[in-house]
């Protein structure tokens, strides 16, 4: 007894203190991957309300369990279209925290594959160019069976400041293409 | 947060409680300084929070509440009478109670509060115990402490056990000291218990005594004297009427919280801790469930008088106990989000077993449906809160500015019971300040002004609430010079709120103060008169979903109301669709729905509605849905303040009552959409900032035509959106 729970603790002390877990999923064909401790769950896609006026990555809003989530789609938040919905979309949910407040959002992705190990010896450090999406974007690059996973920096990607200031300066844009047109006119 | 620290934390909040009870006390004896029943109202507070303070060691708290005690204590007696000095001095000491307060709970201790502290002390003394400074410092909560001083006469009773001599003692050693303790005026001795002469040993003692002293001493002091015998000889001190009567109002006035009789009769003097513990061993001795206050009447060591009291005084305190409870507010808004979500499944359970037509499924859910009716309709009444203690607040306020100016006013308050949310109280009490000020200031006239015009010199500005259809009217009423009608126009002419000479009717002249920038005060003081006042009024009585009226007659003064929904939880809307979403218009906003005249063609953006001009903004356009428009479209005819206009949107579904969801952070710069909400589908519907959408439409416009943009003269360019506050944010 003693020694089966010595070894149990012995055993894996060395590889766990350095090494972290994180869920890996498809958007547009390209792996990615957040560390799970800030997923609060994974939910089928369905019911979204869309809201008018936002920009094209914030999808909408859905009920979690009577709580008003906005979702985020991913691919269009890198720059990319709007996702299309297929069988296995699927609605992962994440808190984030901002100013001190945490936060609920949904990212939209096509499809959700593991959860992984990923010993910190197997990170590297965020390429400066090269990658499809924006360099603040990515926390590192994950060695997962010889290819690479992009590991997500949720807390920048989900940036509620910064998607809310695309807001108003969306608003502020169509503004100035009205005094524009005006001009013309 | 440990149980320690809550229970400081209940300390300071009771603390402050007792403050604004203090404050309330003071203005009411201002006005009528026999009113008994305050008097010990006030008294009791102060007591309270020095009893606490003490418990928990806070001696800057206990020691200066005590100082005012000691008044207060004087006044009670009728030693002094209150008058206008002392109550302002009263009033600054639970100032600096409220700011030991603050200071102790940041656990800091700042040098001018303690002069300041030091200062009031100084002052206090004038109304302090003749000739004799008041201590700086004495142990709280003791019922020494509150010793009024005067000798009184006390009757000991005491029977020396037989074998005192035996043990080397003598009883007239124990006579004499009790001589320092104060005269002794009478002593018989007993002798009843004296055997024959045959049998008489002179080793042992028979005698008994009856003592009769005056002293001022407490019933402790004696006891104590008889320290060296207490296992061998039975006491029993009896007091006087007038020390009975000083134990009465110790144990009247003094906070019960959870102690027991026996500890209730320890402070207040009536026994000592000795007795007390000999009654509990002769209670366990008997194995009786005698309550604890028959046996020490029974030991005679209390009268009945007092603890009949100490009972009842306790029973009290349980009874206060069981009618309220201190829930956190967090765990109620919890309570009510689930409540909400309840409203919501329940909707969809009914939906579902509509679709089923299954008669007996149909009825079950409706009784389900009604039943989470009522719960929530209870859920938010425990939210609701009384107006009064907010209009409360205002006395001290209206004193202190009244004096300020130099004019009478009273205050006068009814309607003080109308309840409402919460959260609706808390944010109305800064406009409702802005609002009183202002009625001080410019509207109530100098005495000396009244008197000319005719009237009497004192002043009435009254606070009154009342329920009406759903929503609560909050009125602000003075009986000042009124609203000068001509000088507003004037003024809206200069400052171009208005086109120069044009004419509006009394109430939209008298509307018109609520504009940004407007000011008609000549002589900025420190109390209104900024010109930033009565926009922000407005806009936050806005913000709370509510708007503001004011009618004013010449002369006879001003009045205005404030119409408020009572809870912000719950919106009653009216839900519409608009492509493929439904959306909620807040049903206070519709005026009505009509169908969108066919033949309009699509580039138009108004209608000829009974020969009015309605511009309408096509819902479709703003939203950017591409779907093909149904073949009839509707159009909700809303009003954002004295404008009309039309949102035209596919379908019409009707009121709704819903609770409102708040769409977080990341929506806070959208313009619009004010909020969110479930439908019984589970899907979420978006609620329409009518005001916000209409404001963008005309700023839209206006860019187009080059012209500067006034949609309404009440909102400034950079209107802000009308944010809908909700529960759970």
């Amino acid at each position: 007894m003693t020694r089966i729970a010595a070894g149990a603790q012995s055993a894996p002390v060395a590889a766990s203190a350095v090494s972290r877990q994180f869920l890996t999923f498809v958007l547009g064909g390209e792996m990615y991957a957040v560390g799970i401790l800030r997923i609060k769950e994974i939910i089928e896609f369905g019911a979204l309300t869309a809201v008018p006026m936002m920009p094209s990555f914030i999808r909408g809003v859905i009920n979690l369990r009577g709580a008003v989530v906005p979702v985020v789609d991913l691919t269009a938040r890198f720059g990319g279209g709007p996702t299309k919905i297929g069988r296995r979309t699927c609605i992962v949910i994440i808190e984030i925290e901002a100013d001190g407040e945490s936060q609920v959002v949904g990212i939209l992705v096509d499809a959700v594959n593991e959860v992984l190990d990923i010993a910190d010896s197997d990170i590297e450090p965020a390429p400066s160019f090269g990658t499809r999406i924006r360099p603040d974007f990515v926390a590192g690059m994950g060695k997962v069976a010889g290819s690479f996973v992009i590991l997500l920096d949720v807390s920048r990607v989900l940036a509620v400041d910064e998607m809310a200031s695309v807001v108003a300066s969306a608003e502020a844009a169509g503004a100035v293409d009205a005094a524009d047109s005006a001009v013309i006119h | 947060m440990n149980e320690y620290e809550q229970a400081q934390q209940t300390f300071f909040e009771e603390s402050r409680d007792m403050l604004r009870q203090i404050e309330d006390a003071l203005l009411v004896l201002e006005s009528d300084p026999h009113d008994d029943e305050t008097l010990n109202a006030l008294f009791r507070a102060a007591h309270t929070i020095k009893g606490s303070a003490g418990l928990f060691g806070f001696d800057r708290i206990g020691g200066f509440t005590h100082e005012v005690e000691t008044v207060l204590d004087r006044l009670r007696a009728g030693a002094i009478t209150l008058n206008g000095d002392l109550a302002a001095v009263l009033l600054l000491c639970g100032d600096h109670i409220g700011q030991l307060l603050v200071e102790t709970a940041a656990a800091e201790e700042r040098a001018e509060t303690n002069a300041a502290g030091a200062d009031l002390v100084a002052r206090l003394q004038a109304w302090g115990p003749e000739g004799k400074p008041v201590a700086a410092a004495t142990k709280p909560d003791t019922a020494q402490a509150a010793e009024a001083g005067g000798a009184r006469p006390w009757h000991i009773s005491v029977d020396f056990g037989p074998s005192v001599f035996r043990d080397g003692m003598d009883p007239l050693s124990f006579l004499r000291y009790l001589g320092t303790k104060g005269d002794v005026i009478g002593v018989t001795t007993r002798i009843g218990t004296l055997p024959d002469a045959d049998q008489f040993d002179p080793e042992t003692c028979h005698l008994g005594f009856d003592i009769l002293l005056q002293g001022q001493c407490t019933k402790a002091d004696l006891t104590s004297v008889f320290d060296f015998v207490k296992d061998d000889c039975t006491l029993r001190i009896t007091p006087s009427d007038a020390e009975r009567s000083r134990w009465l109002e110790i144990l009247r006035t003094m906070p019960v919280q959870e102690r027991r009789i026996g500890e209730l009769l320890v402070s207040c003097g009536a026994i000592t801790p000795d007795e007390l513990v000999r009654a509990l061993a002769r209670q366990d001795r008997e194995g009786t469930s005698r309550p604890i206050g028959e046996v020490l009447v029974a030991q005679r060591a209390v009268p009945e008088e007092v603890l009949q009291v100490a009972v009842s005084r306790q029973k009290e305190q349980r009874g206060e106990e069981s009618r309220f409870i201190r829930v956190q507010a967090d765990k109620l808004d919890s309570l009510i989000t689930l409540v909400g979500e309840l409203v919501i499944a329940g909707a969809s359970a009914n939906l579902l077993a509509r679709q089923t037509t299954n008669a007996r499924l149909l009825e079950s859910t409706q009784v389900i449906t009604d039943l989470v009716e009522e719960i929530r309709n209870g859920a938010l009444q425990m939210r609701m809160v009384q107006i009064g203690e907010t209009f409360n607040r205002f006395r001290r306020v209206v004193r202190d500015v009244s004096r300020e100016l130099g004019k009478q006013i009273d205050l006068v308050i009814s309607g003080a019971d109308t309840e409402l949310d919460k959260s609706v109280v808390e944010k109305i009490a800064d406009p409702l300040m802005h609002l009183v000020r202002n009625a001080m200031d410019h509207g109530i006239e100098m005495p000396d002004v009244r008197e000319a015009a005719g009237k009497s010199r004192g002043s009435v500005l009254r606070l009154n609430a009342f329920h009406d259809s759903g929503s609560i009217v909050i009125e602000v009423i003075d009986d000042g010079k009124g609203l000068d009608r001509n000088r507003i126009l004037q003024k809206a002419w200069e400052r171009g709120l208005i086109p120069p000479n044009t004419e509006l009717p009394d109430e939209e002249v008298f509307n018109l103060i609520f504009m940004p920038g407007f000011s008609t005060a000549e002589k900025v003081t420190s109390l209104s008169g900024r010109g930033v006042g009565m926009d922000v009024v407005r806009r936050n009585i806005e913000a709370l979903r509510g708007n503001v009226r004011l009618s004013s007659r010449p002369g006879e003064g001003t009045t205005v109301s404030i119409r408020l929904p009572l809870t912000l939880a719950i919106i009653d809307g009216f839900l519409v669709t608009v492509g493929p979403a439904s959306y909620v218009v807040p049903l206070d906003m519709v005026v009505e729905c009509i169908e969108l005249p066919a033949g309009t063609p699509p580039g138009a953006s108004y209608l000829n509605l009974r020969g009015e001009v309605l511009p309408f903004l096509r819902m479709r356009e703003v939203f950017d849905v591409d779907a093909p428009p149904p073949a009839h479209e509707n159009v909700v005819v809303v009003r954002n303040g004295a404008m009309r206009a039309g949102l035209v949107v596919d379908r019409l579904l009707g009121e709704f009552q819903t609770v409102i969801k708040p769409l977080g952070k990341l929506f806070r710069n959208l313009q619009g959409i004010g909020g969110s909400t479930i439908l019984g589908t589970g899907e979420v519907a978006l609620i329409l900032d009518v005001q916000a959408l209409i404001d963008s439409a005309a700023r839209a416009a206006a860019r187009r035509d080059g012209q500067p943009f006034r949609a309404d003269p009440g909102e400034t360019v950079t209107s802000q959106r009308g944010e809908l506050i909700t529960l759970g944010e």
